[in-house]
């Protein structure tokens, strides 16, 4: 079976959420502890969720949709987050996603062949002195080029690779 | 380089973070200390004498909210920091916590005591990982000398700080769609009456402030309201600011500058003027949602009232620049899709209408539009202004609004030739 938290997290949430009046209020954590873990949020991990808080599967539904960065949907080990708002927009966003788009063989909204790297738009990251920026995981990556571009990608499968083989 | 008075940003290094023995030593906690031997009420008063107003867009009065909260009311009560930052060209609350975390979390403890506030929650958006851990780990050292907790500083008054991370949508800077998000509810938000210092969080008496607000307050409760007045330019305001700059500048870094400086200045001097020496042609000057400035504006302070005069307004500082090649209707096209992708879908003229005008923005910017879209466009401004469930749309018509206002020739350019008049720069 596949396991979309570990069972010691599963707990700690269950004990958290007894203890408190209002255990929806952890929907979010817990949302984005499984996707830490597994990735993404299946249907069966929103059904966790609710039966670990204690609360109605389609009240996480309609918490876990809303989110554009919790996803409902398989994507791949790295989701490059690229910012089309208006600050990277003026510096050359266009021109930084379209050289992704080349780099990576796909089209946004797409995941890679090889499933390594999904490419999303993402509005403003909050790195505007350092447009233009994407974000990749917890990463904000700025004043960006298209070598950079290209040497943040080989890094990044390089490290998915040591990932699979540890 | 910066000769202005640092208060938020004296501490600032890059790439470090201040702790706490070290906040301490430049005077940090000092401002608790001062307000735990004043009533709550005083606290609340010295807030509003200050001239504070509020730092995350509206810049509605802090002390005058303050003294709406029903503080003696019994039983549950909230207070909310607002670190959602997620208006376009706005990352100063990022530098804010990145720097010196413990002015939010002083700042937070004043105002608990000030509200009579038992539990504070920071809302942080997703992208602010680096914020989370840095605010958690002031939060455990405050909490470990007595600064949070129970009894703080032996007063028998008890603060207790949370720290939320999100998980994207810009909506989720809207208070009331921010409690829905904390509730772990659908954060599409909520009417208004009743506001959250009736009805708010768990739908107890809530406080929202935004970050610099809060890490301000300590400031003003150590120095004293003249000083804090006096560290504006304009007389009739009151404070630094923290702005952040982007766009086509030399030096689109964030600088703490007072408040009542001109955009010149601001544009001129620290941004270091518009990059490839060309000409300035128009900013944002606090982010997506407030109207342009052109180069007529130039010498306007940048400060509530003298933006609002203009026409526009302050919102968060986040002043984003274009220069003389930008093309205008392309600048609100890229505003209008943001807005239009983050509308929460609750109401008809923000769901549809915003869709309605970045498809006229299209034909426009495509060459394929005639007058007639143009007065539609004009018509749909119209029919979303004063019409949406919260501020979102009435926010995305800033832009749209001054490039009518402003850049009308530039439409009619584009309709006359049939395409983009800039798309060979």
């Amino acid at each position: 079976m596949t396991e979309f938290l570990p069972q010691n997290q599963i707990d700690s949430f269950k004990a958290k959420a007894a203890a408190i009046a209002h255990p929806h209020e952890m929907i979010v954590d817990l949302l984005r502890a499984i996707q830490l873990h597994h990735g993404w949020v299946p249907d069966d991990g929103v059904l966790l969720t609710a039966a670990t808080l204690g609360v109605l599967p389609i009240e996480v539904e309609e918490v876990a949709t809303f989110y554009d960065k919790i996803f409902r949907r398989e994507v791949g080990k790295r989701v490059i987050h690229v910012c089309d708002s208006i600050c990277c927009w003026a510096t050359g966003a266009e021109m930084i996603t379209e050289h992704l788009k080349k780099a990576l063989g796909i089209g946004l909204g797409e995941t890679t062949t090889d499933g390594i790297f999904t490419l999303l738009p993402t509005c403003c990251l909050g790195a505007c002195g350092d447009a233009p920026a994407m974000m990749i995981g917890f990463t904000t990556h700025g004043l960006l080029t298209t070598e950079k571009i290209d040497d943040i990608l080989q890094k990044e499968r390089a490290a998915v690779a040591a990932e699979i083989f540890a | 380089m910066n000769a202005y008075t640092q208060v938020l940003f004296k501490n600032r290094r890059s790439n470090e973070t201040v702790l706490l023995p070290e906040y301490e030593k430049s005077g940090g906690y000092q401002g608790l200390r001062a307000a735990m031997k004043m009533t709550p009420a005083e606290v609340c008063e010295l807030i509003k004498g200050s001239g504070l107003r509020g730092r995350g867009g509206a810049g509605f009065p802090t002390g005058i909210k303050w003294s709406f909260f029903p503080a003696d009311q019994p039983g549950d009560k909230y207070l909310v920091c607002n670190g959602d930052e997620m208006e376009p060209g706005t990352y100063k609350d990022r530098q804010l916590l990145l720097a010196d975390p413990h002015q939010l979390i002083e700042g937070m403890a004043i105002a608990s005591y000030a509200l009579q506030t038992q539990i504070g929650y920071i809302f942080l958006r997703y992208a602010y990982e680096d914020c989370f851990q840095r605010v958690e780990r002031a939060i455990e050292e405050a909490v470990e000398v007595g600064y949070l907790g129970k009894n703080i500083l032996g007063s028998g008054f008890d603060v207790e700080l949370h720290v939320h991370g999100s998980a994207g949508r810009y909506i989720l800077g809207e208070e009331t769609s921010q409690l829905n998000g904390l509730e772990g509810r659908r954060p599409n938000p909520r009417s208004k009456p009743p506001f959250p210092a009736q009805r708010g969080l768990f739908g107890r008496p809530t406080n929202v402030n935004n970050v610099e607000t809060l890490a301000t307050v300590p400031h003003i409760l150590t120095h004293g309201t003249a000083w804090f007045q006096n560290l504006a330019l304009n007389p009739e305001s009151a404070g630094t600011k923290l702005f952040g700059l982007s766009g086509h500048l030399n030096r689109p870094e964030c600088f703490e500058l007072p408040l009542g400086i001109t955009l010149r200045e601001v544009v001129e001097d620290f941004g270091g003027g518009v990059r490839g020496g060309k000409k300035f042609k128009a900013c944002l000057p606090g982010g997506a949602s407030t109207p342009y400035l052109t180069a007529d504006h130039l010498d306007v302070m940048m400060d509530f009232n003298p933006l609002e005069e203009v026409e526009s307004r302050l919102g968060t500082a986040g002043v984003t620049v274009f220069d003389e090649d930008t093309c205008m209707v392309a600048v609100t096209r890229n505003l209008n899709q943001f807005f239009a992708r983050e509308s929460c879908g609750w109401c008809t003229p923000c769901r549809d209408g915003l869709a309605t005008i970045s498809w006229l923005l299209d034909r426009i910017e495509f060459g394929q539009a005639t007058n007639d879209d143009l007065a539609m466009l004009k018509d749909q401004v119209k029919n979303i202004k004063g019409r949406s469930f919260c501020a979102l749309a009435e926010g995305a018509m800033g832009p749209v609004e001054a490039l009518l206002r402003l850049f009308e020739d530039e439409i009619k350019d584009h309709i006359r030739k049939g395409c983009c008049p800039f798309a060979s720069n």
